[in-house]
């Protein structure tokens, strides 16, 4: 099916256009500081592929993936939840704290410590969903102000229930017993750092969102609804309960973002140097993978293989950041050329269709008068 | 009256090609200073492209332009109105939360030491509205006015920038009939000091009425100009369609009494507790059309967005299908119900248009055969009914898996038929059914109503076009501000005594 | 997108008068000035029961001039751009360039320097907002995030560049920038402060008052506070100002008028990185000592908030500003205690607009103003402070109460964040 291909080619090549640009931007900034080019990049790869920064990126990949098929469960439907980022840190605090209560059987401690994580994220987003149900307020603005509420809540509540840290201006949550602990997995064959079990989850839940959304009719509901908002209320979507639905699924899953770290980690509590900012960074890969389940792995996946590779840069007396800064012209270049094959594909397919229909031999005249059409 | 004056606005040889169709082929038009001229023709004939060529919002392909014998050559509005053509458009561009006197200094405004001088705009909008009898207030929002009175504003908007040419593209869409006499005396007092106005319309009687000379478009091209005087409604329409004129009639009755669709007492409130639809109760049976007439804007489409269950909370009143008391029911289940929906704005609320067709065909169909297994969309299923569709109506598309956007208005709207027709409906809501399609689908689709009214369907439908009310229906109710005023049998009423009936005059009668 | 709520249905004839009317007596000098009175009455009153001095101190005063001039500035730039119809989330990223400009330039060249460097790269920030949304019609939110997350990539590299082995500086912040001078209306400030520490009711608040706002203000923020007033008058009184306008309320029919909206929403949407730019060198020449990573803390998103609060207008943004920068003030002088009698100032109108809400028949209001006016009651007899984590909430709390209860009354311009491509009018 020629139509396809065409798609199909549309929506890789744009994807590599955009990383193409960002590694120009990148590379000429690194040889405007008189940096060389191609031996940092090749230092970066060799770091990048040694089997313990192989496992690393697995880990961080696991984190950002779960943070952008939050945000893109809202991206279908045009909503823009751009609260993940308080939404996954109320949700980890919250777990950490009832975790670190639970003495049950093993399973149960981390199934409930999960629930209780997505239960808190969706909350945290029902607050959004509420306002833009009941009162029309746009999710923009109030998961922006409920991100800075969460953010001095978080901190408000650690300061009430802290522990210290030895030797340190850090203050911490009590530790989970080792009963939360989600087991690691030695997938990576000569590292010394486990992966995270919990992208077993992870995976798992990109599938389940693959799933949902184009094979079934809630799905179905939920994309018309991101496509054309009155189309889908005359089609016979409840586009208020959409909305509700689709904020709390995607606050549930944020809930999940904090999760492998919490669970997986050392220490398996929530502290002042909890990582931040995941949900931003799980926006940008959302719209890297342009909400596709694949798309989105393999983005979060370059995201953390950036991140995890590039501190050799420092040992190489280049400044690691320059990650961020190709971090970031990926996405705004990456929204670009989206936005510019997008219409180009639209068009084109007009021209396409007409051509392919001018070809066609005119069908006969239509009756046309009614004589011919009754008699 | 006028007697043959100079050229104000001679366009030569006009053509203009957008990727895959020609909109405009060769036109030839000459307008008169100091009268109206009439541009006619059906949706889609080209009108619209050739006044936004002589605007400066498109460029010619071929062609020229001659303002007061001068040739020109427009790259942006600016320049049309630097000429002296100014243009009031169908959908007023007026910014709501502006003052009367914002919107037509915006662009031109009286300046003093890099400021705006509020009191000069001020004297030369009254100036100008107490001239021409415009009655403007300037320092009104615009939100806060009425239909006519925006008009008015946009009038005022060209004079105010001094236009000899003054291009209005079908002003009287959305007007009430008296708003429609205002606004003719107003082109007269225009014309009277020595105006030139060109009137865009597909509504025959009010060309008739008004124009000093008419021109007629057809497919893109000119075809004719004539005087009014010289010729009838009938000929007029007949060259603004070919030859032959199709017209939309239907003869054998099938209408049963058995009741289908029964609405009592329906009324639908805004927000501020206004009647946009007050207490209207009809049935409709098997195998019956009720048409609705109404001048648009009068509560047609909230009626439907409320028998569709899409303005639950504003909604009152009882709806009934086939014994089925769905007056509570969400949009979802009306459709389930058997209620297919032809929506008036096909774009905005019957099509994803991003979407391929097949997922258009499950669009308002979600829960049923056979694009639904359970919880889980049936592709397969979904594709080939699609495919079906596509035949049975012919859908003139190279597959199922094109965008819904590269369709033409005609193949679209039967896609929408086809869907609508699919499974086992009990009632057709179709809201303008040929807006807006070629000639050749406004008959298919009319064929497909009167197949719908054959196989037992209770049909609602809604139209600004007479012919096509008159044709099809077996009997129409029409409405006026939300309420049904007259009842009017099609099988003796001309479009002339229905059009009187719409403007307010039927309400002695009934 | 509009940002909040949706429009009121176009109002047709029969409701031209009610609706007229009723817009009438909320607007206009008098309205304000009264307002403001009857806030420092009460402000006065809960001073005097309270005993918290500080409510009304110069000291407080002055520190929360100075603090809402950065929030005041973030909220400008959102205002310029968002009245353009470009919808600026972005402007945190902006700010974030406008504090490492500030610093940069300001520590070699000088303060100016530094404030004008500032500028010019929030309006590069600007710039490229500009060219993602008005050319390419990327979505107006998708690309203000990923300006943020640009923005603060390339402070964080560029400041490893440039800051790293510097005296003074170090991988997150620039040496030490030069101070801008203050000034102060002569003979004013001891005369005041005596008046101030009589503790007299209404005298005393509006001496101290007065002593924050005329002595000892930062040149930068005088020019803060004439460019509240320059965007009015460009916006709302010259022909620039309207066009731009009219690309925020109708780009359609500006362009049927031969406005160019491209251009136009180019200028504003600069302008507004401008804006961030200078809110953020404020922050690191004035109130700070150079810049540092994360000085920003989120100030374009409240500076966002306050232009929400202000209804999109220049009066009421200042006013947003003004008290999420009163907050913050009170918080850092004065502690918990303060800001728990702010508490009271909160309840009290709350419950009175819930009674008034109520009268108006308006239930689902009054129910919601009842409730979280009370709360501040209860919170405010059952406590005696309130932690420093609440009041940085504040700015956040209160625009989300705002958007709750006002959102019908709040009118973003119309194609506000709605894509807009040349020619697609008519």
């Amino acid at each position: 099916m020629t139509i396809n291909w065409r798609r199909v080619a549309l929506s890789v090549g744009a994807p590599l256009i955009a990383i193409a640009f960002a590694l120009l931007v990148t590379s000429l900034v690194l040889v405007s500081t008189g940096d060389p080019v191609w031996s940092n990049a090749k230092a970066v790869w060799d770091y990048g592929t040694t089997p313990r920064v192989i496992a690393l990126t697995l880990n961080q990949g696991t984190v950002y993936y779960l943070s952008a098929l939050a945000v893109a469960i809202g991206f279908r439907m045009n909503l823009f939840n751009i609260g993940v980022d308080g939404q996954y840190r109320l949700a980890a605090f919250a777990a950490a704290i009832v975790g670190s209560h639970l003495h049950l059987w093993k399973p149960l401690d981390i199934l409930l410590i999960v629930l209780v994580a997505m239960a808190v994220g969706a909350a945290w987003a029902g607050i959004a969903a509420a306002l833009k149900a009941a009162r029309g307020v746009s999710e923009v603005i109030s998961t922006i102000m409920l991100n800075a509420i969460a953010g001095s809540l978080v901190a408000y509540l650690l300061r009430k229930n802290a522990v210290e840290v030895a030797g340190s201006n850090n203050i911490t949550t009590k530790s989970i017993p080792e009963n939360g602990a989600f087991p690691g997995i030695p997938l990576i064959h000569n590292s010394t750092l486990d992966v995270y079990g919990f992208i077993v989850i992870a995976i798992l839940a990109g599938i389940a969102y693959s799933v949902i959304l184009g094979r079934t009719r809630f799905g179905f509901d939920l994309r018309a609804t991101g496509r054309s908002m009155t189309a889908a209320v005359a089609s016979g979507v409840n586009v208020r309960r959409m909305v509700v639905i689709a904020l709390l699924a995607s606050g549930a899953v944020a809930g999940l973002v904090g999760m492998p770290q919490l669970l997986g980690g050392d220490t398996r509590a929530y502290s002042l140097d909890f990582p931040v900012g995941l949900g931003f960074t799980g926006i940008a890969i959302a719209l890297l993978g342009r909400n596709n389940a694949v798309g989105m792995a393999l983005a979060a996946l370059l995201f953390a293989f950036l991140d995890s590779s590039s501190i050799i840069l420092d040992i190489n007396g280049v400044s690691k950041e320059i990650v961020l800064i190709m971090q970031g012209t990926l996405v705004l270049s990456v929204v670009i050329v989206y936005e510019v094959v997008r219409r180009y594909g639209v068009v084109a397919e007009q021209r396409r269709v007409s051509r392919l229909l001018a070809d066609e031999p005119p069908a006969a005249p239509p009756p046309s008068t009614p004589a011919e059409v009754t008699a | 009256m006028q007697a043959p004056t100079g050229v104000a606005v001679e366009l030569h040889g006009i053509t203009k090609r957008f990727p895959g169709v020609v909109a405009n082929r060769d036109i030839n038009i000459v307008v008169r200073h100091g009268q109206v001229h009439a541009l006619v023709g059906e949706n889609g004939a080209g009108k619209s492209t050739l006044m936004k060529i002589l605007y400066g919002m498109q460029r010619p392909d071929e062609g020229t332009i001659q303002i007061d014998g001068r040739e020109v050559s427009f790259h942006s509005p600016s320049d049309a109105i630097d000429a002296g053509v100014g243009m009031v458009h169908q959908h007023f561009m007026l910014a709501d939360n502006f003052t009367v006197l914002e919107n037509v200094v915006l662009g031109s405004e009286p300046g003093k030491a890099g400021m705006i001088d509020f009191a000069e705009a001020r004297r030369r909008i009254m100036e100008i509205s107490d001239s021409y009898g415009l009655d403007v207030e300037p320092d009104r929002l615009v939100e806060t006015l009425g239909v006519g009175a925006r008009q008015r504003v946009e009038i005022l908007k060209v004079l105010y920038r001094g236009a000899k040419v003054l291009i209005l593209d079908e002003p009287t869409a959305v007007l009430v009939p008296q708003e429609v006499d205002e606004l003719f005396d107003n082109l007269r007092e225009l014309t009277g000091e020595g105006l030139t106005v060109l009137f865009i319309s597909h509504k025959l009687d009010e060309v008739l009425r008004v124009a000093d000379e008419i021109t007629v478009v057809r497919r893109g091209t000119t075809v004719a100009t004539v005087e009014p005087k010289a010729v009838t409604a009938r000929q007029l329409a007949e060259l603004m369609v070919g030859s032959e004129l199709p017209t939309p009639e239907t003869r054998e009755s099938t209408v049963t009494d058995v009741p289908v669709l029964a609405a009592e007492g329906v009324t639908v409130r805004d927000v501020d507790g206004r009647a946009l639809v007050e207490d209207v109760t009809f049935t409709i049976h098997r195998g019956e059309v009720l048409g609705i007439a109404g001048v648009e804007g009068n509560g047609q489409a909230e009626l439907v967005e409320a028998i569709m269950g899409m303005r639950p909370t504003e909604t009152t009143g009882r709806l009934v299908l086939a014994d089925e008391d769905l007056s509570r029911e969400p949009t979802r289940h009306r459709r389930e119900a058997g209620i297919g929906y032809i929506p008036e704005d096909r774009h905005r609320h019957g099509l994803l248009l991003e979407s391929p067709l097949w997922e258009n065909r499950i669009l308002g169909h979600q829960s049923e055969k056979p694009n639904a297994k359970g919880v889980w969309i049936d592709r397969a299923g979904a594709r080939a009914d699609t495919q079906r569709i596509i035949e049975q109506y012919d859908v003139r598309t190279p597959g199922v898996d094109v965008l819904a956007s590269s369709l033409s208005g005609g193949n679209q709207q039967k896609l929408i038929v086809g869907r609508e027709m699919s499974g086992t409906p009990k009632v057709l809501i179709a809201s303008h059914p040929t807006r807006g399609v070629d000639v050749g689908a406004q008959a298919a689709i009319w064929e497909h109503i009167r197949e719908a009214r054959r196989l037992g369907l209770a049909v609602l439908l809604i139209s600004a076009d007479l012919d096509e009310l008159i044709g099809l229906s077996d009997s129409i109710k029409v409405i006026l501000r939300g309420r049904f005023v007259a009842d009017v049998d099609p099988a003796h009423v001309t479009p002339e005594e229905l059009g009187a009936a719409m403007t307010g005059a039927g309400e002695e009668r009934a | 997108m509009s940002l909040v709520g949706t429009p009121p249905p176009a109002t047709e004839p029969e409701a031209e008068v009610s609706r007229w009317n009723w817009h009438l007596p909320r607007t206009g000098w008098p309205f304000v000035l009264l307002a403001l009175a009857g806030l420092i009455v009460l402000m006065s009153i809960i001073r005097v029961i309270t005993g918290a001095d500080d409510l009304t101190s110069s000291g407080t005063i002055a520190s929360a001039l100075a603090l809402s001039v950065p929030i005041g500035m973030a909220g400008l730039g959102g205002l310029w751009s968002e009245r353009s119809g470009v919808v600026n989330i972005g402007l945190e990223g902006m700010m974030i360039l406008g504090t490492w400009g500030a610093g940069w330039a300001g520590y070699q060249w000088g303060a100016w320097t530094g404030v004008l460097v500032g500028i010019a790269m929030g309006a590069v920030g600007g710039l490229v907002h500009a060219v993602a949304t008005v050319t390419f019609g990327v979505d107006h939110i998708v690309s203000g995030v990923a300006i943020n997350i640009l923005g603060l990539g390339v402070t964080q590299y560029l400041s490893v560049i440039a800051f790293q082995g510097v005296p003074g500086a170090g991988q997150s912040q620039s040496p030490p920038t030069p101070d801008i001078q203050t000034v102060s209306i002569p003979g004013l400030s001891d005369p005041l402060l005596t008046l101030q520490n009589k503790h007299w009711f209404l005298v005393s608040d509006l001496a101290g008052i007065a002593r924050g706002l005329l002595t000892g203000v930062s040149l930068l923020t005088v020019v803060a506070v004439l460019l509240l007033f320059v965007t009015y008058l460009v916006l709302w009184r010259t022909p620039f100002g309207l066009r731009l306008r009219a690309c925020g309320e109708s780009p359609t029919a500006a362009e049927s008028l031969g406005v160019n909206v491209y251009l136009m929403k180019y200028w504003a949407v600069i302008a507004s990185g401008a804006f961030a730019g200078l809110g953020g060198a404020f922050l690191a020449i004035v109130a700070g000592n150079g810049y540092r990573e994360g000085q920003t803390g989120g100030r374009g998103y409240i500076g966002l908030a306050a232009m929400i609060f202000g209804n999109w207008r220049p009066g009421g943004l200042a006013a947003g500003a003004a008290l999420f920068g009163y907050t913050d003030s009170l918080q850092l002088r004065s502690g918990d205690s303060s800001v728990h009698a702010l508490l009271l100032l909160i309840g009290v109108p709350l419950v009175g607009y819930a009674v008034w809400a109520a009268y108006r028949q308006k239930f689902i209001t009054a129910v919601f103003a009842v409730v979280v006016g009370a709360a501040a009651l209860v919170w405010y007899f059952s406590t005696d402070a309130i932690p420093g984590d609440f009041t940085t909430m504040t700015p956040y709390v209160t625009t989300l109460l705002v958007l709750a209860l006002a959102s019908q009354r709040l009118r973003p311009p119309a194609a506000d964040g709605l894509p807009y491509r040349r020619g697609q009018g008519g």
